[in-house]
């Protein structure tokens, strides 16, 4: 599945998350990943969205996002020259006798335990989001009994950032 | 430093913005701003229905380029102005919403009259937003009339909880406007001069172009510059529903109206260009028909001033985004000035230093659909009374020159057909969204923006019933609106669609024609009333109702209830499926469908049908 990464810087501002997945509703875009959080500037959020290319005519959805007023910036990230990364935390059975096998497993993917029970164990895995998908269906063997996972967050590779002259226009207007 | 109600401070908000009227409607939650209205130099002007709040402010904002205004209260007569909201949005129109909501404290917890419009009203507004700190409000006005009137057109609403309303504040007077913060909304920058040069190319090199123009060249005002572009061009021009008046109907290259119940002229000429120049058009499905089959010979040239219109429906060759004035200006200016490849030998005499396109061969091809396939009705003299014969009395007899506006049905294709236009801001419809009821409160914001000029309203009696309630409005106002009623007895357009596509199955399309009796109907609310029945009183009728008046008009003309509109693309059919309808031959009607592209008119008889060719 060829996914699309979306990066949308926006005002930080009550009710800006319901405009954007309004539009994407309204339009009969799908979304298939979302994650939102402060950046360096209070005033600025970022919302990192996946969509599924194959379903989505992903230049609409930016041009349609890029006029709504509470957007800032959409920028595409191209998945070549970006990092991409999904934090999952994931309740897993642990009967005594499996428990090193699966402690080897969570080793080999990079995935610590951060709780503990007599039957289960908690992992927490940062990881790309191919390589939490191969973790996640070796898990399944042992029996997953609960599964969080954030959506994906990104960042272009290199010194290039979306933020910079929209954060000194938005500098430049404020102060105007 | 003066200490200001947010009330007062909305008022004095909406003064400094130069807002000479607001349509509107009070209640509890926006008790508050209707105190200093009272001391205002804003006029107010009281409705019968928010909805009619809404529809004013849209005619007022069509009629004049200005931002309309309507104002309600929270709850119901916020969610009175959802239709209207939906409406602009479609059309693209800027109107600025102001609402009152309940005090902040209580917002989330089922308020009596609480109803969360910015939420309703979000996929439908070009922003919103619910203001909750006092100090905001002068920016929140200023922010909301830029955004409604600046690039592409909408509406923005206000929401203002009654607490907000009351509170109080200092007014700084020097500070206006205030300082925006629209960190997000920026205008498109000047059009491109690389794909202007590469537009004006292909338009030099075509040889059957046509002008596809849509609401923008109207909300532009870039009438004057489309005309100059045509004609440099020698290319043919055809207004949407959306644009009827951008460019006149009697010009020779004018085609008329494209879509679904375009003319055939003009719907053949897209099927059948090597390129089409879209001005502020967005390929709306009632224009391309099915869309895989628009045009399919066509380059196509999409000039708008939003980004998100180029490529949504039909990608385009070459795609300038921009201000459509400045696009238009840089075209014909371009057009002028560099030189293009020879015109053939039918080509005309060099303009500004360059050789005009030749479209010579085109344009014969177009003047024989013009001369073969006009729209056609027949009227006889003792027969039932045509819708269409109606539309073309009122365009002669106005001289073209009224503000018409239209509701939505059959009665809205007849005026938009058969009304001969001349001039922008002629035509007031409901394009994108087909709302019945626009006519009536729509007339009168026309007729607020544009007093002492004739506005006339052609309405179906199924509309009309719908916000017939402004009469009332109109008439006490002294808003002298006429009302062309076309009292066909039916929910006519239904009816047609019934006839055609559901074997004559017809299921509740029946209004029938005396109940109400409209002349009564318009009696009892201060207006004239008058009937029209025959085809040899229209004039008669017409002089009458045209005839200065303090109060509105309305007219109910009986018109023949079983009269189509066509011609007619059925709906997900492909334009070249176009029906002529009945006053054609069958002959006819395979000639247009074959399309031929060099064959002289028949000689035929002559009609004894009246016919209008388009241009
Ligand atoms: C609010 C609304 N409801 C329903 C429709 C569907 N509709 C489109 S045209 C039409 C008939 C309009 O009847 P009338 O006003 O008598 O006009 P006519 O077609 O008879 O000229 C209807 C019901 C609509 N466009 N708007
Ligand atoms: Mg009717």
């Amino acid at each position: 599945m060829s996914t699309h990464t979306l990066s949308v810087l926006v005002e930080n501002k009550p009710g800006v998350l319901s405009h954007v997945a309004g539009l994407f509703s309204r339009r009969a875009f799908n979304i298939s990943s979302l994650a939102v959080g402060p950046t360096q500037d209070e005033r600025v959020s970022r919302i990192t969205i996946v969509v599924d290319g194959a379903s989505t005519p992903v230049e609409q959805v930016i041009r349609q996002l890029d006029k709504l007023i509470r957007v800032i910036k959409v920028a595409e990230l191209d998945a070549a020259s970006t990092v991409e990364r999904e934090l999952a935390l994931i309740k897993v059975k642990a009967e005594p006798e499996r428990r090193s096998q699966l402690l080897e497993v969570a080793e080999v993917f990079g995935a610590s335990v951060v709780d503990m029970s007599p039957s289960t164990l908690v992992l927490e895995a940062v990881s790309s989001p191919g390589k939490l998908d191969a973790l996640l269906a070796m898990l399944d063997s042992y029996g997953t009994c609960e599964l969080v996972r954030t959506g994906r967050i990104a960042l272009a590779r290199g010194s290039d950032v979306i933020t910079k002259d929209d954060t000194e226009s938005y500098a430049a207007e404020s102060a105007a | 430093m003066q200490q200001l109600t947010g009330a007062q401070s909305l008022v004095r908000s909406l003064e400094q913005q130069g807002v000479e009227v607001v349509f509107g409607l009070p209640g509890g939650a926006i008790l508050p701003a209707y105190d200093p209205l009272l001391s205002s130099s804003l006029r107010h002007v009281l409705v019968r229905h928010e909805q009619g709040a809404g529809h004013a402010a849209e005619g007022y904002a069509w009629a004049t380029g200005r931002v309309g205004v309507c104002m309600a209260t929270s709850g119901p007569g916020a969610t009175n102005l959802v239709t209207a909201l939906a409406d602009a949005y479609m059309d693209s129109v800027p109107i600025v919403a102001i609402t009152g909501q309940v005090p902040s404290a209580m917002i989330g917890s089922d308020a009596f009259q609480e109803a969360d419009i910015t939420g309703i009203t979000l996929p439908i507004t070009k922003h919103n937003e619910l203001v909750t700190d006092i100090e905001r409000i002068p920016a929140a006005v200023a922010e909301a009339f830029h955004i409604a009137s600046t690039g592409r057109p909408g509406p923005v609403l206000i929401d203002l909880p009654k607490d907000v309303l009351q509170a109080t504040a200092p007014w700084r007077a020097d500070q206006w406007p205030p300082p925006m913060d629209l960190p997000g909304y920026r205008l498109p920058g000047p059009p491109s001069m690389a794909a202007i040069r590469a537009a004006v190319q292909l338009l030099r090199r075509a040889r059957r172009p046509v002008l596809y123009v849509g609401g923008g060249v109207i909300k532009s005002d870039s009438h004057a510059e489309l005309l100059r572009l045509a004609e440099m061009a020698h290319a043919p021009v055809t207004t949407t529903l959306m644009a009827r008046g951008a460019f006149p109907d009697n010009h020779p290259l004018a085609l008329g109206m494209p879509g679904m119940h375009g003319c055939y002229p003009a719907v053949a000429a897209l099927q059948e260009a090597d390129l089409i120049v879209a001005l502020g058009a967005r390929f709306d499905d009632r224009v391309t028909g099915k869309l895989a089959d628009f045009a399919p010979r066509a380059r196509i040239v999409h000039a708008d001033i939003d980004p998100a219109e180029i490529g949504k429906n039909r990608k385009p060759d070459v795609a300038i985004v921009g201000d459509l004035k400045l696009t238009l200006a840089g075209l014909a200016d371009t057009m002028a000035t560099t030189g293009g490849p020879r015109g053939g030998p039918g080509g005309s005499a060099p303009q500004g230093g360059a050789e005009a396109p030749d479209t010579a061969a085109w344009l014969a091809v177009l003047d024989n659909w013009k001369r073969q396939f006009p729209l056609r009705y027949s009227q006889d003299a003792d027969g039932p009374l045509k819708p269409q014969h109606v539309v073309e009395r009122l365009s002669a007899l106005t001289g073209g020159d009224a503000v018409v506006i239209a509701g939505v049905g059959q009665h809205q294709m007849h005026a938009a057909q058969h009304y001969s236009f001349s001039k922008p801001r002629s035509w007031i419809n409901s394009g994108g969204l087909g709302t019945m009821g626009f006519a009536v409160p729509a007339a009168m914001g026309a007729q607020v923006g544009r007093p002492g000029e004739l506005v006339v309203a052609i309405d179906g009696d199924g509309c009309f019933q719908m916000t017939a309630q402004e009469l009332a409005t109109c008439a006490i106002e002294k808003l002298p609106i006429k009302v062309m009623l076309f009292n066909n007895g039916f929910l006519g357009m239904v009816r047609q669609w019934q006839e055609l596509f559901y074997d004559e199955r017809y299921s509740e399309v029946e209004l029938g024609t005396a109940i109400p009796d409209y002349v009564k109907l318009a009696e009892a609310y201060g207006c004239i009333g008058l009937r029209c029945e025959r085809a040899d009183e229209v004039d008669a009728v017409l002089d009458k109702a045209l005839a200065p008046a303090d109060v509105p008009v309305v007219v109910d003309f009986r018109v023949h209830d079983r009269e189509g509109v066509f011609p007619m693309v059925p709906a997900g059919q492909p334009n070249d499926a176009i029906v002529l309808g009945p006053e054609f031959t069958e002959q006819e009607q395979r000639a247009a469908t074959r399309r031929d592209m060099g064959r002289e008119p028949s000689n035929g008889e002559p009609s004894m049908m009246r016919e209008r060719v388009t241009s």
